[in-house]
């Protein structure tokens, strides 16, 4: 339509103007900094909604009885009343160790590893996924150290003199994971308690002199928000997120060469370490995605974690499926190329043996739910993002069950085989960390700032003191559109409380 | 009317926005205070800049914490089981090729200690906790941590003056000019 002869427009020019994609807003309706405190400490300090206690009251019990009287009757009785025996040595309690430090690693991989992205959408969510791996970490920790059976000679595991005059053997992927939890659990609490710093001064600054003021006082370290703290603590920030993206990834590569350093088929492969990281990012965020979704609607902050913000989470359920989806295929395809005998047998074994339907299970939450996620309309869906969500974590466990049991059900010698069933103790201690895991999130909701405010306040586009300075911007021409929330404004589907 | 001596701290001024800050921050440093801040509810970008300040030295702390780390890693696992009580695993040789063994412990320590030394270095170079300032006296520096931006100069600075530093803040911006006093 434009002809040689007329001449490239001016800045100023007219004509319609040509559409651009923008960054797609991470706080909807226009919400100030005052709102934004406002909202997010109102979670603490307004009394808290009946499902609160609906749901904290049954979790506390069951963590009580299942994790308290269930750890109490193994030490007092002995390690017996599990249903581990020849040669199937470790059943649900490995299972559920892996399982939890696996869900730990989608919070340090959104602190860390989006924070290294610039990924700034990660700030609405990042603080309740730090506070879920510390919880998780917590119930992991409980396994390995109680099914040990002597617990009260676990201090032979550390380097101090005793009567035997035998050192630890370092060599040993059981003591690595020691470190390995123990750096885990320690950087993952202080990455943390230092990104609260600043929130809990705001909530000190809130409150009325008394108890609660002195406390979130103290724990604020007299906080006041001067540059010349911000200077520093924003390098130590930067310094953490560097420290555990390696520390991610080396955490449950350590946990996998529990399992990859030994000589059994179905364990003993150098595809573990990238395996079990993926997965635990895809179980991590799957979790992420449970607590937040029910917390969004329960709290009202629709504006804060956006749509936007759970499409982002959804997809990288979808990523981290696929990679899952692939290497247990590659595990597959391996087998049967390389043509080990004890290989192929190991996978024939998973496919057909007695746990049979673990594996079944396995693929279709693992591989299949995920892939819902290619379509928008299931990553609108809540329903179907809860639904992938829980399928995903009831997948993830199902994965470690098959990995740790059906390998050792049917190791090299015939005469070994053995089914395994976990006894009632070992039910009632997975699911007293399952009511663990909630009563302490509740909690965490209860006193301290679910949401990051600091870091959510600086997203917003007045908070670049250079935002204003668009004199000589070049695209005059240009109208910007936030497309994905364009089109979700169009459907109606974008919910503006007040 | 009060008895107590009070000493000045200094005056802490509103500013509207974090532009407004930036560039008010910017006139500050150019007319030469030293002992000044910026108070705001998060770090503002490019504020560091606006205020003259040098970058954080706290990545040589945390460097030479993790470099530590190396070094406990390796001497642990090394002498204990090479060099005291030569651990022979599975018939695997004890001597220097047992070293790549030790990785895994000696990363896990570095990563540990640099957290530690992140986070006790943070606490030193920010001087804090300091659980009482005179600046908490004033009745509307809580908005700081809320929504406000504000720059507080202090006495102590050579360049403060009564009259003088208040007409200078009023100049480049500044609101709801407060002198804080400090309990003596």
């Amino acid at each position: 339509m434009a002809t040689a002869t007329e001449h490239a427009p001016s800045p100023t020019r007219q004509g319609p103007k040509i559409p651009v994609l923008e960054r797609e807003k991470l706080i909807l309706n226009g919400r100030s900094y005052h709102w934004i405190t406002e909202r997010i400490c109102g979670v603490l300090e307004n009394r808290q909604p009946f499902l609160w206690w609906l749901l904290f009251l049954p979790s506390a019990l069951i963590a009580m009885v299942g994790v308290g009287l269930g750890l109490t009757y193994l030490v007092s009785t002995g390690v017996g009343v599990w249903g581990m025996s020849n040669r199937v040595f470790w059943g649900w309690d490995i299972t559920n160790f892996v399982f939890w430090i696996g869900i730990g690693h989608a919070g340090t991989l959104i602190s860390a590893v989006l924070f290294l992205t610039r990924q700034n959408w990660r700030t609405s969510i990042n603080r309740a996924a730090e506070a879920m791996t510390i919880f998780a970490v917590m119930c992991a920790g409980i396994f390995p150290a109680f099914h040990v059976g002597r617990v009260w000679m676990a201090w032979f595991l550390a380097p101090i003199p005793n009567s035997n005059a035998v050192w630890q053997n370092f060599k040993s992927p059981l003591l690595w994971d020691v470190f390995a939890v123990s750096t885990y659990f320690t950087i993952s609490l202080i990455f943390w308690y230092l990104g609260m710093v600043p929130d809990l001064a705001t909530i000190r600054d809130r409150c009325k002199p008394g108890l609660r003021k002195m406390l979130y006082g103290i724990f604020s370290l007299g906080w006041r928000g001067g540059n010349r703290q911000w200077s520093h603590y924003e390098m130590a920030y930067l310094l953490l997120a560097a420290l555990s993206t390696p520390l991610v990834l080396s955490v449950h590569s350590v946990v996998s060469f529990d399992f990859a350093t030994s000589i059994v088929p179905g364990w003993h492969t150098t595809i573990f370490p990238p395996y079990f990281v993926a997965g635990a990012i895809f179980g991590g965020f799957a979790m992420v995605l449970t607590i937040m979704v029910p917390a969004r609607q329960l709290y009202g902050l629709h504006d804060l974690i956006t749509m936007k913000h759970i499409d982002n989470m959804a997809k990288i359920i979808l990523l981290t499926g696929t990679i899952v989806g692939y290497a247990y295929l590659m595990e597959l395809f391996v087998a049967y190329y390389s043509g080990a005998k004890y290989e192929m047998d190991a996978f024939k074994f998973r496919i057909t043996g007695p746990y049979w339907w673990a594996y079944l299970a396995m693929m279709s939450c693992n591989v299949l739910s995920p892939q819902l996620f290619w379509f928008k309309a299931c990553r609108e869906n809540l329903w179907v993002v809860m639904g992938v969500a829980m399928a995903v974590n009831i997948g993830m466990w199902f994965e470690r069950f098959v990995i740790i049991v059906t390998t050792l059900a049917r190791m090299f010698l015939p005469g070994d085989w053995k089914t395994y069933n976990p006894s009632y103790v070992e039910m009632a201690l997975f699911i007293g960390t399952i009511g663990m895991f909630l009563a302490l999130f509740l909690l965490f909701l209860r006193f301290l700032p679910c949401i990051n405010i600091a870091e959510v306040k600086w997203t917003l586009p007045e908070s670049d003191p250079h935002h204003d300075d668009h004199h000589d911007h070049p695209d005059q021409g240009v109208e910007t559109v936030a497309a994905y929330q364009h089109e979700l404004h169009g459907k109606g589907a974008v919910e503006s409380k007040a | 009317m009060s008895t107590t001596r009070k000493r000045v701290y200094g005056y802490l001024a509103e500013f509207p926005s974090a532009s407004a800050l930036y560039k008010a921050a910017e006139k500050v440093r150019d007319a030469g205070f030293r002992k000044w801040d910026c108070h705001t509810p998060y770090p503002v970008h490019g504020l560091d800049g606006a205020m003259g300040l040098k970058r954080s030295i706290l990545p040589w702390f945390v460097f030479f914490g993790g470099m530590l780390g190396t070094a406990t890693g390796f001497g642990l696992a090394y002498i204990t089981q090479v060099e005291i009580y030569p651990t022979v695993v599975q018939g695997k040789p004890t001597n220097i090729f047992t070293v790549p063994a030790f990785f895994p412990i000696m990363f896990e320590l570095t990563i540990l200690f640099s957290g530690f030394t992140t986070l006790f270095g943070l606490l030193a170079l920010m001087k804090l906790p300091r659980l009482n300032h005179p600046l908490f006296a004033s009745r509307q520096f809580h908005r700081a941590t809320d929504d406000a931006f504000f720059i507080a100069v202090e006495a102590r600075d050579p360049k403060f003056s009564p009259d003088g530093t208040r007409k200078f803040l009023e100049d480049i911006g500044g609101k709801s000019i407060e002198l804080v006093e400090e309990e003596d």
